[in-house]
Order: structure tokens, then sequence, then C-alpha cells
């Protein structure tokens, strides 16, 4: 067990803080969060210049701790977040390069690591979230192209994506055919005939998902990624294993803003009351754990070449409540101010409701961490 | 960077986990129990052989020579043992005290109110003359720890060593009462299905995995970097897992779990003794809440 850099680590670590004291002071100024076209604008500037320092594609690149380095010193350096690429980098991307032909891999891969391609994801749908294996939406072939219809939701930068990484039905559930069998993975054009795209607020009064219907779209089978009926398999692999860089970013942030906390209960007196301090310690200890658990997973798909899925859900698990409640507690500091949307905690505490919620409820975590890690029989 | 136990750490883990599953079963369990923690001298000989308590001191004085890493794997397997005695006291003493290297001794030292073996100790540390003065066996909730308590609190701190290897011990207990806790889920049949199918039984052995993995984790980050907020992070939450998931093992294993048969009031019972020793809650948290306003991170 060791928690020391290697000298080429450190390497690695010098050279990207140089990098990123260079180029971040010329970014252009942060858009306004409604403005879409300018998000996607800034998000993909950023990617090209990552590109163009041979960072864009770490993921396959470096070892998971060059990775889990890069996103810890671009937390630290107040870069921009991967954003509107979201999707690009961290599954249409890694599922292509996994699943698909080398033609494929040669015509989607290099647009998104260079920035030029935006791509969004079509996965939930109104009736299928903790059970997205029974969505709906359906793939009728016709000649070369799949005829798409139906209806998707949670769909994030749908309104400046290129592609959609759409996940259809192309075989009706039947007794002889469990849902997961029928499900297929294609590449939508966004500019197809037949997309109508609808922003949906969320209770933050952000609008960063979308619902999406689809009436009739045409899609070429040479789009299709994997074979057909496949689909639940193929998106499984990137889902499967994954890094345990997921949070970086993210954990080092919570650690920023938990000090600031802390400092803004000393300025403003609340630091005087045992409960706000020990509660602000308690959850120091929960950070600097979870800061330590990211890195026993990155270790360990340094060893392994991944950590299974399942790791990953005792980390969400954790994370997403410790997030929630350090927001509760920067509330309880902030006192009439946490009342005020202009302060950025009162923001970051509305949006934390999310995180129990989104890739996974914490109900879903928990059935699969009882099921898959500690072998407790399926049931109800 | 490489966080992760290497071959020969696992190595030792399994060979003490073999060690304790030959040398301490569950039958040797339960006469511990019967006679009220009365230490097994050959027993405490055998793990003195093993290196239990010789384990960091330097090879030249004729210990192992390993370190603190090492330490937390053999404690965190005593725990899951529920193996009884002063083995943190003797373990420290090793090197200090003669004999208790090889585990000829039993050295046990106060810690606040108590001192844990006092009829089995040879050796008594970090004590003045007149500590025992006025001292009074007490009928001890933990029936493999016997309790003197003293007439007043001890002057000297728990050493900040002691307080890593019982977090260590904790995990123990929290990673046991979840193997337990599973055990039965799968076996026991309510409802035409073990009760392991249900969704609320799941969810309370999930978090108690969730608990498990992070304590482990930092134990072990205080284990490797030796820092004070490390190791108070390390026993707040492993106190914490040890009798939360305790309390949820006894829960899961519903009206057998209240029984005097079953080990999980071991357990139980052992993790709260433990949670007594070193700083409290309180003092934990209070200097975690310190660290926040010195380097943030």
């Amino acid at each position: 067990m060791d928690l020391a850099y290697t000298p080429q680590e450190e390497e690695f670590r010098t050279e990207l803080r140089e990098w990123l004291a260079r180029v971040l002071p010329g970014l252009p100024e942060r858009p306004d969060p409604l403005d879409w076209p300018g998000r996607r604008a800034y998000d993909t500037t950023w990617q090209r210049m990552l590109y163009d320092a041979g960072y864009a594609d770490l993921q396959r690149e470096a070892t998971p701790t060059q990775h889990l380095i890069f996103l810890e010193e671009t937390e630290r350096a107040g870069a921009p977040y991967v954003g509107a690429n979201f999707v690009g980098l961290l599954h249409a991307g890694p599922t292509i390069a996994a699943e698909g032909t080398p033609e494929q891999q040669e015509r989607w891969l290099p647009p998104i690591l260079r920035g030029d391609e935006v791509w969004c994801q079509g996965f939930s749908e109104p009736e299928a979230g903790s059970d997205l294996a029974s969505l709906r939406t359906k793939a009728v072939r016709d000649g070369d192209h799949y005829v798409v219809t139906g209806s998707k939701i949670w769909t994030s930068h749908a309104e400046v994506a290129d592609w959609c990484e759409l996940l259809v039905r192309t075989t009706p559930v039947t007794p002889d055919t469990p849902k997961h069998k029928g499900i297929t993975w294609l590449a939508m054009p966004m500019d197809a005939p037949g997309i109508t795209v609808r922003p949906l607020r969320t209770l933050a009064g952000s609008t960063e998902f979308a619902e999406m219907f689809l009436d009739e779209v045409r899609v070429p089978v040479a789009n299709r990624v994997g074979a057909e009926n496949d689909g639940w398999r193929v998106t499984m692999v990137t889902l499967s294993f994954e890094r345990g860089t997921a949070f970086v970013g993210e954990v080092v942030a919570c650690r920023r803003t938990l000090a600031e906390v802390a400092r803004e209960a000393r300025t403003n007196g609340t630091w005087d009351d045992p409960a706000v301090r020990r509660q602000l310690g308690r959850l120091n200890a929960e950070f600097m754990t979870l800061w330590r658990l990211t890195q026993w997973n990155v270790s360990e798909a340094q060893k392994t070449g991944g950590v299974p899925g399942v790791g990953g859900s005792v980390f969400k698990l954790r994370y997403s409540h410790a997030r929630q409640e350090l927001y509760d507690t920067a509330a309880e500091v902030l006192g009439p101010d946490a009342f005020d949307l202009d302060h950025d905690w009162t923001l970051d505490r509305l949006s934390s409701l999310s995180y129990t919620i989104a890739a996974g409820t914490s109900q879903i975590q928990q059935n699969i961490v009882a099921e898959r890690i500690l072998g407790l029989p399926k049931g109800r | 960077m490489d966080f992760q136990l290497t071959a020969d750490q696992r190595a030792l883990r399994q060979g003490v986990r073999d060690l304790l599953a030959r040398r301490f079963d569950r039958e040797a369990l339960r006469a511990a129990v019967d006679a009220g923690g009365e230490l097994d001298r050959d027993l405490w000989r055998a793990l003195g052989e093993a290196g239990f308590f010789a384990l960091r001191l330097p090879e030249a004085e004729g210990g192992v020579g390993l370190g603190l890493p090492e330490a937390v794997l053999l404690f965190e397997e005593a725990g899951r043992a529920l193996l009884p005695g002063p083995l943190i006291d003797t373990h420290l003493a090793a090197g200090e005290v003669k004999g208790a290297a090889e585990g000829e001794v039993v050295v046990t030292a106060p810690y606040g109110h108590f001192v844990e073996h006092l009829g089995d100790a040879d050796v008594i540390v970090r004590a003045d003359k007149d500590a025992l003065n006025g001292a009074m066996k007490v009928r001890s909730v933990d029936p493999l720890t016997p309790l003197t308590r003293l007439s007043r609190r001890t002057p000297y701190p728990y050493p900040p060593e002691a307080v890593l290897l019982t977090a260590a011990e904790q995990v123990g207990t929290a990673a046991r009462t979840l193997d337990l806790a599973v055990q039965h889920a799968c076996e026991r049949v309510q409802f035409g299905q073990p009760v392991g199918g249900f969704q609320a039984v799941k969810h309370l052995c999930a978090q108690m995995l969730v608990r498990v993995e992070t304590a482990r984790t930092a134990v072990y980050a205080a284990a490797v970097t030796g820092t004070a907020v490390e190791r108070a992070a390390a026993k707040l939450l492993a106190d914490e897992a040890a009798v939360r998931n305790a309390r949820d093992c006894l829960q899961v294993c519903g009206g057998m779990g209240f029984t005097w048969e079953a080990d999980v009031h071991l357990h139980l019972k052992r993790a709260w003794v433990r949670a007594g020793r070193g700083p409290s809650k309180a003092e934990a948290e209070e200097e975690l809440a310190a660290a926040l306003l010195g380097d943030p991170a």
C-alpha cells in the first residue's frame, strides 16, 4: 500500500500544471448557463485545446493514475468541465471504441476527441427509468434504414448535439424474448427529419436536460454498433468497467467547498455552535475518505484494467449522500443567504438533490451491491 | 501511486486468518466466553511465535520489521475473530517489556476510566504506582473483556498507534457482522423465500458493505500516511461501521440475533467497549473540524 506518486506521475503533473497556467488565462469568458450554443462553443473550444496539447484521449492513452492526476489538477486550476462533450468522451466514444467496426471508429472517434462533434444520450424513456430495459422506442427495418418512433427523456445537451447514442427496441418482448434481448444501439444524426427536442426544466431552474420525440426518424443500418438485438450488452460493456475516475473532480471540488464553508462559519459566528463544528468535522472525515477510496479504486484499475461497476456503486452510494449533507450543512452555516438563489451554494444544494437519483437511484444501487457483490438472492 | 495490498500483505493477512481459524475457532471462542474472557496462555504464546506482537520490532531486535500498514491487517483479522486480550498494549510493549514480543507475558494499560484484563496481566504500563488504588472490577458488558474501573481517570493519553489499531479491530467486526448477516439472509426462509430476497433486508446489507469499504479505506490510509487527522477520520468511521453493522446484523438475524447463542452480541458489545478507547466521537470530530481551517487540502 503506497500513496506516493512515482517520479513519472509527478512529471506528468508538473507538465500539466505548467500547461494549465499558460492556457487558462486565454480562455474566453464563461457563457451564460442558459445560452446553449454559447456553452457548446465554449466546451468544444476547451476540448480542442486539450486535443492540441495531447490531453484529449487520456481514457485510452494514459494510465488510470495519470487520468486521476489530470482530473485533480484541472479541477484545482479551475479549468472548464467536460460539459457538452460528456457523452461523447465518456460513454458513446468508449462504446464505439470497444464495439464499433474500424470504419465506425474512424468516422466518429476523431471528431469527438477534437471537439468537432457533440453527442447526447437517448436511453431513458418516460416509462423506462430504473427499469431501463423495458424501453419501448421502436425501430423497424426498411431496406438499409431503421425507422424509429418513440420518446426519450433526460437527454442532456440534446439541443446542441450532432449525434445521439440511441437505444431502440428491434424485437418486441414476448415470453421467448426477454426485454434485454430485443434492444439495439444506434448512432442517430440529430439533424434527421422527425426529431423534436423540448427542454426540460429541473427544480433548480436549469435546462440541461431535454425530452426528445422521434417520429419515423430514418437511421442508416450502417450506424448500428454491434449486432441487432445485442444493444444491451454493447451498452453495458462500457458501463460495467470503469477506471474509478468518475467523481475525481467532484470530490476535489467538494473538499474545497467544505473548507470554504468552515471558513464562512468561522467568519459569521456559526462556528461557535459545537453541533455545526462537529458536523463539519464529520464531513471532513467523509470527503477525506472518499478521496482515499478514489485512489484505492484507481490503483485497482491500474492493476486489473478496470474496477467492476459494482465497486463504483459502493462509492456512488456514499458520495451522493455525503454531497447532499455537505450542502445542507452549508445552508445551515449560511443562514438567511441560504434562501438566495444568487448564492452558489444555494443552487448547488438544489442540484445535489439529483445525485441519489441520476445514473441509478440509491435504491437500485443497493440492489446491485446486494445481489452482485454480496450474493443475496434476487427477489422483491 | 499503488494504494492496494501488495502480494506480501495479502499473504500476511491470509496467514493470520488461517492461524486464527486453527487456533481460535468458534468452539474456542465460546469457551473463552464461558471463561469470562480469561486468556489462553498457549494461544498467547502461539500469537507471539507467529510474530503478532513483534511485527513492527526491527529485525535487528528480533522482530519482523514490518510497519503500521501490516499491523492494521493483523488487527483487522483479530477483530474479525473476536480474539480476546490486551493485544494492542502487548503489541505496543514489544521491545519495551521483556517477554512481550514473544507472547511470554501479557501487558495491559489503563485508558480513560478502565483497564482491561487486569487479572490476566503480568505487567501494567502507562500507570503510576497508585493508579489502581480504589480500582473495582465491574460486571463487564462485554463477556470477552474483563473491565476494572479506576477511581480516577488515567492522566496518560491513549497512544496514537493504539487508536489506529483499535480502528482496525473495529473494521474486522464491521466486516464479520456483514458476513453473518448475509449468511443468515441467504439461509433463513420466510414467506416462501430467503429473507435476503426482500429489498428491505438487501438494503440493510448493502449499507453495511458501504460502511466496511469506507472505514477500511480510512484505516489503511491512516496507516500509510500516519497523520493525526486521517487517524481521527479512521477512528470516527471505524467505530460507526462496527457499532452500526453489529446493530444491523442483529436486526437482519431477527429473534435469533437476540439470543446468547448467536455471536452477533459479542461483536456489538466488543465494538461498544473498543469505541470507548482513545478520543471520544466529539473529540475526533472537533479535531477534524479544526483541520479544515488549516491547510485546505
